[in-house]
C-alpha cells in the first residue's frame, strides 16, 4: 500500500513537472515595448502596460500553471533602441512575447528579430501594412488597425460624399509614406485623383507653410498622413487658416481619441476618420473602459484596448496549447476565434492580420457632447471583411 | 505671370510671410538667450523649458483662474521671470566662477526636470488654448489668407525685440549692464549693485521666453515637448548670429525663418536641417558668428 502511494506521488510529481516544463523558465513574460515619453506616449505608453496587466489579471495572474509577468520599456521612437531592447529581452530576459510597439519603423525592426528568434509579437501600435505583407512573420500578429484600414475607411467615406481629389500632408518616414501610399491606391481605385503631396519632417511644430501649399492645390480633401502631435498641430492650424471654411475637407488618416481630447472639440469638430475602437460602443466596452479609466485616469485609445485584446488572446492560446512554445501558440492563435470586448467574432488570418470590425466616426460639435470623452458619432460600422486588405493580395509569403 | 522654379509668385509671397512669422518666434527666443549669454556668460539650456512653462502658465491661468490671454500676456512672463530669479539666486550664481560648461549642465538638468514634471502631470498630447476673441479671423491679402493672430505675433515680437535692443545698446541702464559684463568689480566700486542687476538680467531673459510661450500657446498645442522642439533651432540661430550679439540674434532669427520658409516650398523634407547647414557653413567661414566679435 505504502509503495503504491509512493509510486502515485512520484507519478503525480512527474506529471505536474511535465506540465510545468511546457512553459519556458516557468514564467510567461510579456514585454510591452512602446513610446513612454515622446509623441505617442499618451496613445500607447503606460496605458498599454495597464491594459496588458488587466488582461493578465483576468487570468488570475497565471496561465498553464505558470505566473504571468509584465515588463515594460521605452523605445523612444527609435528603431535601433527598439531592436536592441527586443534582442536583450529575448536573449537574456526570457521574454516570451513582445506587445504594442507603436511607430512602424520600430515595429519593422522588432518583427525582424522576433521572426528570427521565434517569439510571438503582438502589434497594436504600428500601422505599416508591410507588417502583414512582404515583412510578415509566422509569429507576428497585427491587431488593432493598419494603414490600409485607415486609408480605405476614410477614403471610401469621403469619396461617397463626392470628394474626389486629394492633397497629402505626409510625415516623412516609413509610417507616413505607407499611409499616403495606401490612401493613394484607394483613391485611384475608386476613380479619384491625388493632385499633390508635401512631406514634412517628423515632429514639425509649424504646418502653416504646408497648409498653404495644400490650400493652393484646390483639392477637395487635405489628407493628413501623420499622427500624434503632428496631426493635432496640423488640424489646429488648419482651423486657424480658415481652410475648412473655404470648402476643403480635412481628413485625419490616423487620429486617436487622445488627439481629439488634446485638440478640444471646437478645433476638431466635423473631422471624419476611421477608428478601431470607441469606449462608448456597447455595455462591454463601457464597462472595460470604466475599469481602465480608474487606473489610467483617461479613456483608452484603440491601441491600448488592442493591447488588452491581443494579450488576452495570446494567454487563451497558451492555456489551450498548454505551453508557451511559439509555434504551437501561434497555431492556436490562428485557430481560436477572437472574442472579447474589443473584437467580436474576430479572426486571425494566415498573414497575421486580425480581422475585426472598424468604425467610421465623426467628431461631435461642442454643443452635442455631454461631457469629457463624449467625442464621437459612429457614422457606420465597417465590417471586418471590407475593413482590411484581403490576405491573398497582401504579398505575404505565408498566404498560400 | 511668371513662375519661379514652378512656384507661382503668390505662393512665394505667402511662404515668405509665414517664414517671417516663424522667424519672429526664433528672434524672440534667441534674443533672450543672447541677452543671458552676453551679460552672464551662461548658456541657458533651460530656455526652451521656460518657454514651455510660459505657455503652461497661460493655460493654467485660463483653466483655473479664468484669466484670459491678455492677462496671461503680462502674468506669464512675470511668473517665468520670478522662477528665473529663484534659479539664478539659488543655483546659477554659484557657478559664475567656473567654466561655462557647468552652467550649461545645470540648466540642461533643469530643463529635463521641468519637462519631466509637466509631462507627468499633463501628458504629451498637449492642451488646447483658444485664440483670443479680439484676434480671431483673418485678412485675405490676395496672395494668402493671413490669420489676424499671426499678424499680431509678428508685430508684437518685433516691437519687443527692437525695444530690448534699444534698452541694452542705447540707454544708461544698458551701458551699466554692458560695463558690468566687462568688469564687474569696477562697476560695483561705482556704487552699482551688480548681483541684483545680474539677477534682473537673467529674469528678463527668461521672461522673454515666457512671453514667446504665451504668444505660441494659441498656435501650437500647449505641450511639455514644445520647448525641446524649438530650442535646438534657437541655439543654432544664436550661434549663427554670434553668441551674445543682441542685434545678431534678432536679424538672424528673422533671416533663418525666411530661409526655412523657402525650404518648405522647394524641398520640404530638408526644412528641419536647413538651419544647421547654414550653421555649419557660418562656423567654417566666420567662427564667431555673423555679428559676433572674436574674443
Amino acid at each position: 500500500m505504502r509503495s503504491l502511494l509512493l509510486a502515485g506521488t512520484a507519478l503525480l510529481t512527474l506529471a505536474s513537472g511535465a506540465a510545468q516544463a511546457q512553459v519556458s523558465n516557468d514564467v510567461v513574460r510579456i514585454g510591452v515595448l512602446n513610446d513612454r515619453s515622446g509623441i505617442y506616449a499618451d496613445l500607447a505608453g503606460e496605458g498599454s502596460a495597464i491594459a496588458a496587466r488587466m488582461a493578465a489579471e483576468e487570468f488570475g495572474g497565471k496561465v498553464a500553471g505558470a505566473p504571468i509577468e509584465i515588463v515594460v520599456a521605452d523605445h523612444q521612437n527609435k528603431a535601433d533602441i527598439a531592436a536592441s531592447k527586443a534582442r536583450e529581452w529575448v536573449d537574456t530576459g526570457n521574454v516570451d512575447v513582445i506587445a504594442d510597439v507603436p511607430n512602424s519603423a520600430a515595429a519593422l525592426a522588432v518583427q525582424g528579430i522576433t521572426k528570427e528568434k521565434k517569439r510571438i509579437f503582438l502589434m497594436s501600435g504600428p500601422g505599416a501594412t508591410a507588417l502583414t505583407g512582404a515583412q510578415c512573420s509566422p509569429y507576428g500578429f497585427h491587431w488593432t488597425y493598419d494603414n490600409y484600414a485607415m486609408a480605405a475607411g476614410t477614403g471610401r467615406a469621403l469619396f461617397e460624399q463626392g470628394k474626389k481629389s486629394w492633397y497629402f500632408v505626409t510625415a516623412d518616414y516609413a509610417f507616413g509614406q505607407s499611409l499616403e501610399e495606401e490612401t493613394t491606391k484607394m483613391v485611384n481605385k475608386l476613380g479619384g485623383k491625388v493632385v499633390g503631396t508635401v512631406r514634412h519632417p517628423l515632429g514639425s511644430s509649424d504646418f502653416s507653410s504646408f497648409l498653404l501649399q495644400a490650400q493652393a492645390s484646390k483639392a477637395d480633401v487635405i489628407g493628413f498622413a501623420n499622427a500624434g502631435g503632428d496631426a493635432t498641430n496640423a488640424v489646429k492650424q488648419a482651423a486657424e487658416f480658415g481652410i475648412t471654411q473655404s470648402g476643403q475637407s480635412l481628413a485625419g488618416l490616423l487620429l486617436f481619441i487622445t488627439d481629439v481630447h488634446a485638440l478640444g472639440l471646437s478645433a476638431a469638430q466635423g473631422l471624419m476618420f476611421t477608428e478601431g475602437f470607441y469606449w462608448n460602443l456597447d455595455d462591454q466596452t463601457r464597462d472595460w473602459s470604466k475599469k481602465f479609466e480608474a487606473k489610467a485616469g483617461k479613456k483608452p485609445t484603440m491601441v491600448q484596448a488592442g493591447v488588452y485584446s491581443a494579450v488576452k488572446h495570446y494567454l487563451k492560446a497558451v492555456e489551450a496549447a498548454k505551453t508557451d512554445d511559439s509555434d504551437k501558440v501561434a497555431a492556436k492563435m490562428r485557430e481560436l476565434p477572437v472574442e472579447d470586448m474589443f473584437a467580436k467574432k474576430g479572426k486571425v488570418a494566415a498573414n497575421g492580420r486580425m480581422f475585426h470590425d472598424m468604425y467610421l466616426v465623426r467628431v461631435k460639435k461642442p454643443g452635442e457632447s455631454k461631457g469629457p470623452w463624449d467625442y464621437y458619432d459612429v457614422v457606420k460600422t465597417i465590417p471586418a471583411e471590407t475593413a482590411f486588405l484581403d490576405p491573398a493580395l497582401s504579398g505575404c509569403p505565408l498566404v498560400k | 505671370m511668371f513662375d519661379l522654379l514652378g512656384v507661382p509668385p503668390q505662393a512665394l509671397f505667402g511662404q515668405l510671410l509665414l517664414g517671417l512669422i516663424n522667424g519672429s518666434f526664433y528672434a524672440l527666443l534667441s534674443l533672450g538667450l543672447a541677452v543671458i549669454f552676453g551679460m552672464l556668460n551662461v548658456i541657458n539650456f533651460a530656455h526652451g523649458a521656460l518657454y514651455m512653462v510660459g505657455a503652461f502658465v497661460a493655460w493654467l491661468l485660463l483653466n483655473y483662474l479664468g484669466l484670459g490671454y491678455w492677462w496671461a500676456l503680462f502674468l506669464a512672463p512675470t511668473a517665468v521671470g520670478l522662477i528665473g530669479v529663484v534659479l539664478e539666486k539659488t543655483m546659477l550664481s554659484r557657478l559664475y566662477k567656473l567654466d561655462h560648461l557647468y552652467g550649461l549642465l545645470l540648466t540642461f538638468g533643469l530643463a529635463l526636470i521641468f519637462e519631466g514634471a509637466f509631462r507627468h502631470f499633463y501628458g504629451v498630447s498637449g492642451q488646447p488654448y483658444p485664440i483670443p476673441d479680439l484676434l480671431k479671423g483673418g485678412q485675405n491679402l490676395g496672395f494668402m489668407f493671413l490669420p489676424n493672430y499671426r499678424g499680431w505675433v509678428v508685430v508684437s515680437s518685433l516691437i519687443v525685440c527692437f525695444g530690448t535692443w534699444f534698452a541694452i545698446e542705447r540707454t544708461r541702464l544698458g551701458a551699466y549692464l554692458r560695463a558690468a559684463t566687462e568688469n564687474p568689480v569696477l562697476v560695483q566700486a561705482f556704487g552699482i549693485n551688480v548681483p541684483v542687476m545680474v539677477s534682473a538680467t537673467y529674469a528678463f531673459g527668461v521672461a522673454l521666453a515666457g512671453l514667446a510661450g504665451v504668444l505660441a500657446a494659441p498656435i501650437y498645442q500647449v505641450s511639455p515637448l514644445m520647448g525641446s522642439n524649438l530650442i535646438i533651432i534657437v541655439f543654432a540661430v544664436v550661434v549663427i548670429g554670434g553668441m551674445g550679439s543682441i542685434l545678431g540674434a534678432i536679424l538672424t532669427g528673422l533671416g533663418l525663418g525666411l530661409m526655412e520658409g523657402l525650404t518648405k516650398v522647394f524641398y520640404p523634407e530638408a526644412s528641419n536641417i536647413v538651419v544647421f547647414v547654414v550653421m555649419a557653413i557660418v562656423l567654417l567661414i566666420k567662427p564667431a558668428g555673423l555679428f559676433g566679435r572674436e574674443r
